[in-house]
């Protein structure tokens, strides 16, 4: 194939990658620490989720499968890839989710 | 912005080793510099009442030294040490030392700093008591401020 006909090819799988987006799932890597560790029993988990969701979806998923957590959701914040992110972020495969309950340092 | 990043250096200890003060002071002293400002935050041996054997700190590492990073402080050099796990009652979790030209604005940076750290840096601390009354996870006020307002915790 020359260069262009495979560049066009390459176009087109993405378009209906693109497509098809809704029912794709994605894997975010979703972090606890200190207390959501506690109310989990764990570090980390892989979350798998439909592609286009938001933080918020991530969360209510890891609520549903660790409902202890909803003791802290009024007071925890979240952060995407090491940074503060509001609930309406869309997330990507391969994103880093922590939840962060109230800081302590100092 | 990149001579600030050049004197500013960020340890995240994840052992608790005692903090070599005297090596930080000397990392910031300049010919420049006038001033040495420092803070040490240390266990303290009660709270409401309750005797405190220690505080078990953990942390986001990459995310807490992110965040310290982005705390701008336009002064000649600042070093910060931060020590997880136990600390026992006495003992120094965090270390910060900064120098300037004038007093003022090392004696400012080191409060805006700590304030900020408690603020926004992804760090925790577990308060364990003696004569089992149990353990809690702190919260600093600063923090649910920060998150009432809206600010940079979204």
């Amino acid at each position: 194939m020359g260069e262009t006909e495979l560049e066009t090819t390459r176009t087109n799988i993405d378009i209906i990658h693109e497509e098809k987006n809704d029912n794709l799932l994605i894997e975010v890597k979703v972090l606890f620490f200190a207390r959501a560790r506690d109310l989990t029993g764990t570090s980390e988990m892989s979350l798998g989720i439909t592609c286009g969701s938001t933080a918020r979806d991530c969360l209510n998923k890891v609520i549903a499968k660790f409902p202890g957590l909803e003791e802290i959701r009024g007071c925890m914040v979240l952060a995407l890839n090491e940074e503060y992110t509001p609930l309406s972020a869309i997330v990507k495969h391969g994103d880093e989710l922590a939840i962060i309950p109230p800081i302590s340092g100092g | 912005m990149a001579e600030e990043e050049k004197n500013t250096l960020v340890e995240i200890l994840e052992e608790h080793n005692p903090i070599d003060m005297v090596k930080y002071i000397d990392f910031v002293s300049a010919p420049q510099c006038g001033a040495i400002s420092t803070f040490s935050g240390t266990t303290r041996d009660t709270f409401n009442g309750k005797t405190v054997v220690e505080l078990r700190y953990e942390a986001y590492v990459p995310m807490a030294i992110r965040c310290i990073k982005s705390i701008h402080i336009f002064l000649c050099q600042v070093k910060m040490e931060l020590g997880l796990g136990p600390v026992p009652v006495g003992e120094t979790s965090v270390f910060i030392a900064i120098s300037s030209i004038h007093r003022i604005d090392a004696l400012d940076a080191c409060k805006f700093l700590i304030d900020e750290i408690k603020a926004i840096v992804p760090i925790w601390k577990k308060e364990v008591y003696a004569n089992n009354n149990g353990e809690v996870w702190k919260e600093n006020s600063e923090f649910l401020q920060e998150k009432s307002i809206g600010g940079r915790l979204t």
